[in-house]
Parts: C-alpha cells; structure tokens; sequence
C-alpha cells in the first residue's frame, strides 16, 4: 500500500524530530484551525481520499520543524497543501490571551468560522467548523506541543474531514504594545490532485479568513465589541 | 426617517428610510438637529470615491440630542447635545491610545478592502465609502453613532448655537490640523491651496499658530473676498497669474514656509498637465488630480512643509520626487484627529477667538439637500457652505 508506506516514512521523520530541541524550537506550530478549514467545505468522504493519509504525517512533522513539508517530497506533489501564515497585534498581555486561547472552547465566541470547539481531555478536542453552502467541517485535534504563554501546537487525528495542523504562538510585541499572535496553519485539501486544484482556486481565501478571525479576535479584547453595520437603514 | 441617499453620480434622494438602532453596545442614537455638507461629500456625489453603494446615507458633519444608548455607553446619557466628529475611534487601540484617532485599528468593519488599497486600514468614516466603513452618515433625521463615549462632544445646552459649534465635527478641527501640520513658526508665510471651507480654517488657524502672513489661491471671486474680508490673507486667482511666480513675489523671492493643500483631487488647473490630469481621471487611468499639490511642492521654500488636508483616495501621476528630495521639503497629512482638537477648538469659540459660521452661506430643510449638492458644486448663488436642518 503506497499510501501507508508513505505514512509511515512522513511519520518516521516526525518522531526524529520529536526526539530534537523542541522546546525551543518556537516553528513548532500547529493547528489552529479554526477558519482556514472551511472554504475547501468538502468532506474526503466525498470525494476520492487518495493521499490522505500520508498528508497527515507530514503536516505533523511540519507542526514540529516549520518546514512546509511537502516540499521535502517523499513523492509527494507539493502543490497540494494549503498553507497559512498569519500575525496580529493585540493590546493585551500575553498571559490574558495565552489562557483565552488554551481554552479552546472559548475560540467558536471569537472566531466567525467556527461553529463548536468540545474539548474532551488535556490534550483533546473535538472541532466543528461552518463550510460553504450549509456545510460542516468536523475533526478531532490533539495538541502535540505547549509551551506556557508561549505556543499551543496540534494537529488533527483520526478520522478528520480534513488533515490539519498548526499552531500559534504569543510573543511579547516591542515597546509594550502587546502580544503579537502569530498563526501557522498547514492542511490538505480533501480529493488528491481534484481537491487540490479546487482548493487553489481559494487560495487566498483561508489566509484571509484566518486574518479576519484574528482581527475579530482584537476587536472584541480591545474595543469590547465587533464593528458592525449589520441592520442599518439604507435607501432603496 | 428621512436620510439623503446616495445613488451614483450626479444622484442623490431624500427617501424615507428605517430609524437607526443600536446594533452594538457602545452605540448610541443622535437625533440630529443640524448636519452639512462637506466638500469631500463632492468626491462621492462627483463619483470618484470607489464601493460607494446604492442607497447608502451620506453625511459625516451632523450635531444633534442623544435620545437612546446602548448598555456600555458611560458617559454619554439621554438628552445630551452632542457635535459628533467625522472618524469613527475605538478608544482602546495603540492609535487611539496615542491620539492617533483617524488611525483606529477597530472601528471599520471592511478594513480588509481598505488593506487591500492601502496596506493598512485607517479608521471607519460616517457616510464615506464601505472602504471606510460602510456606516451609513448624518444627513438624516436620526444616525447611529458607534463608540459613542470615545467620539462625541458634549455641548452645554445653553450659549452656543448649532451654526456655532457645527463645524466641530469636522472642517475647523481639519482646517487647524493642517495649520499644525505645517510647522508654522513665528515669521511665516503660509501658502494655502483652495479657500473653501477647510481652506478657510486653515487661514484662521495659520494665524493662531503664528504665522505672519498667510496667501489664498483659488479662483473663486467670492471665496478669495472671503479670505481677504475674514480670513486676513492675501489672495491669487490662478486663472489671472502664473502662482509659483507670483508666490516667489510676494514672498521676497523666498517662497511661502510652509504650503497647504486644501484643494484635494478634483483640483482645477490651467496648466498642460492639468488638462491630461483631467484626461486621465476620466479615462479612469489616474483616480486622483493633483495640481494643487504639485503646484504646493514646486512654490515651496528649500526646507519648508507642505501640508495636505485634501482628500485624495488612490493615485496620481508625475509627482514631483525631485522636489521633495532636493528641497528637503516635508511632507505631512492624514484625516484629522478629531479629538485631539474638538474641545480645545471649543474652548476658542467660547472665548470669541473665532465665530466659525462666517463661512455659512446656505440654510436649507433636509428635503432640499439634493438641491444643495449640486448649488454646492456649481458653487452657484457663491455657496460656500450648506447647513442642513432636519
């Protein structure tokens, strides 16, 4: 079977470096994946899975090198991956917002794409997020780096409608102006190379959707509030 | 309620639209007892403004009574008067909180099309393109007001009358940031490119911050008699004289100290580059016309400051790079920030230093607004500035 030697090859380099410097290695990110998820909104059962499961060892050892991983190939066609990369400043220590986000649950509140966060033990958690025409998106999570007011890594596990992983990590911003937050998410378009292909047709979309959760993120610790003209009047 | 509606160029309506409610805990609700029109509001009705939308409501110089607010606001209570400033602040922010007010960070819900433009969004704006926001603006008879304990002022309900204080929700605070801008010391000429309203105020605003004397260029008999008669300037009409040469003979062969654009992107000119400016914003290849601000950089003095309170929205052609570089001249702008400005400014008006409604030319009912936009822009019946009543 291709598909798991390939896993196992992705997953053999990911336990080498797990047994590296990971405590400062601050690349380690991982999955966050709250908004980036939903606008590829297909689920692999749907469509044919090829690939998959060699993509979610590699996501992983991306999680933990902060190297995008299909480009170290492995015949795997790089082209596949959606990768974002995201920072924000927030006026807020870095402690307030480290224990808001390690609250997963907390995240659906402030994050418009996601529609449910359960989370079922200290390292798990179960995650629904909102897809395109009516769709969801749904995947179990488990964290597999965390470091104290500095960095929440996971990546999704099992039977996930997509293979995620990403992390996020706070820092304090120079001059005292904050926290900077800084996400890095990496996923797998469902389908192989059709998903792929329908995935890069949105290929800035992710990246914005993670950039517009962010800033309601800073909107709603910073301002109290969302702004909004949802409701007002208007000619016509 | 009755709003002023924007619906492309050359077309704006009085409808009847749905009361404003509070959407957000800070907001509140002014039932507006006096609203202008700005001469930025000609960019929209002129249609150089981009995502404009049918039906939005313009309007960001409204004064008014608050009659609701939401269950975060403070300071703010039923019944108070309150001048409402044009840019929309969230108080918190790291702009905010450095008085950087028109920079806020958290108060345009489409900040992602502004970032697009800009790389960054400024602050939302009242009725100014969903680029800035989207929010619908003051021209109405009621208007919601977000962050409603950041941004308005709040009146004594004696004294003052609406004429009085109106022009605190934007062009005397703008007039007088662009005097500041300008680095005026004492001994200056100060040069200043359009005197409409904002032009106006900068004069005045020139000569409270030191300046010896001030030069107005426009081409308008009634606006320059005004900046004669009230502002105490100086004055060229740039359809008689070449302005840089006549700038260098009124100053000495120096050059004025400091230069002001109050003019923006719709400036007139009469020079080649004008007419292709023209040809080109038609054309839609270039959005703004900068001749004013050229003309500004070229008069001023080695060393000295130009100031730009005129709004300009994309971008122009043949700056003039060498200038700025081998003058050393400065270059400063940006839309006011208004709270910096709006109680000291009051503070001016109670003690008599300025009587802002000099520049008020036209009252009309609401209803009548689309009458007053185009008199505004045909500068018909020599309006200056039109105050509206709800």
């Amino acid at each position: 079977m291709t598909e798991t030697s390939a896993r196992e090859r992705q997953m053999t380099r990911y336990n080498q470096h797990q047994d590296g410097d990971t405590a400062s290695n601050e690349r380690l990110l991982y999955a966050l994946g709250g908004g980036a998820l939903v606008l590829v909104g297909l689920s692999r059962r749907s469509l044919p899975g090829m690939g998959l499961a060699a993509v979610g060892g590699s996501v992983a050892y991306h999680a933990l090198t902060g190297h995008w991983p299909m480009q170290q190939s492995n015949g795997i066609d790089a082209d596949y991956s959606i990768r974002v990369n995201r920072a924000v400043t927030i006026n807020k220590p870095v402690e307030e917002l480290y224990r808001l986000w390690r609250d997963f649950e907390n995240l659906p509140r402030l994050m418009s794409h996601l529609e449910s966060v359960t989370v079922q033990d200290g390292k798990r958690s179960h995650w629904v997020a909102s897809a395109p025409l009516g769709k969801t998106v749904e995947w179990d999570a488990e964290i597999i780096n965390e470091e104290e007011n500095r960095l929440i890594a996971w990546r999704s596990i099992g039977d996930a409608d997509v293979e995620s992983a990403g992390s996020v990590r706070f820092e304090k911003a120079p001059g005292d102006r904050g926290t900077e937050v800084h996400v890095k998410m990496e996923y797998m378009p469902p389908g192989g190379v059709a998903g792929a292909m329908f995935a890069k047709l949105f290929q800035e979309e992710p990246s914005q959707q993670v950039h517009a959760d962010l800033q309601r993120l800073k909107q709603t610790l910073e301002a109290g509030e969302v702004p909004s003209t949802e409701g007002q009047p208007r000619g016509g | 309620m009755k709003a002023l509606c924007w619906y492309g160029k050359n077309d704006v309506r009085v409808e009847t639209v749905p009361d404003p409610q509070i959407i957000n805990p800070h907001d509140a609700i002014v039932k507006i007892t006096s609203t202008a029109i700005c001469g930025s509001d000609l960019h929209l009705y002129n249609g150089y403004i981009p995502t404009m939308q049918k039906g939005d409501i313009l309007g960001h110089e409204f004064m008014g009574e608050v009659v609701e607010v939401g269950k975060e606001v403070k300071k703010l209570k039923v019944g108070d008067r309150v001048v409402v400033p044009f840019t929309i602040s969230c108080g918190q922010c790291f702009f905010c909180q450095r008085e950087l007010w028109s920079l806020c960070d958290n108060s345009n819900p489409n900040a992602w099309m502004a970032e697009k433009l800009y790389g960054y969004s400024p602050s939302a704006l009242f009725g100014f393109s969903h680029m800035l926001g989207g929010y619908a603006g003051g021209q109405a008879e009621y208007a919601r007001v977000p962050f409603a304990d950041v941004g308005p002022l709040k009146l004594d309900n004696g004294g003052l009358t609406d004429d009085q204080v109106l022009f605190l929700s934007d062009i005397f605070p703008t007039g007088y940031m662009a005097a500041e801008n300008a680095n005026i010391e004492p001994g200056d000429t100060v040069a200043v490119w359009g005197a409409g309203p904002v032009g106006q105020f900068a004069i005045k605003s020139a000569y409270m911050l030191g300046a010896e004397q001030v030069i107005a260029i426009d081409r308008f008999p009634e606006r320059l008699r005004l900046a004669e008669t009230e502002g105490k300037a100086r004055t060229i009409n740039y359809e008689d004289t070449d302005v840089v040469e006549e700038l260098k003979s009124l100053t000495g062969g120096r050059g004025p100290d400091s230069c002001i654009d109050a003019v923006g992107m719709e400036a007139h000119g009469t020079s080649p580059v004008a007419m292709l400016d023209k040809a080109k914003q038609m054309a839609k290849i270039e959005t703004d016309r900068p001749n004013a601000l050229r003309e500004a950089i070229q008069a001023c003095r080695k060393g000295g400051t130009v100031s730009v309170p005129g709004v300009y929205g994309g971008f122009i052609d043949s700056m003039p790079m060498g200038a700025i570089v081998n003058k050393a001249l400065t270059l400063k702008s940006g839309q006011t920030h208004m709270q910096r400005y709006m109680r000291p400014l009051l503070e001016r008006i109670q003690n008599g230093d300025i009587e802002p409604s000099f520049i008020i030319t036209h009252h009309m009912k609401l209803e009548d607004a689309p009458n007053g936009y185009s008199m505004f822009r045909d500068k018909e019946d020599e309006c200056v500035k039109v105050v509206l009543k709800p």
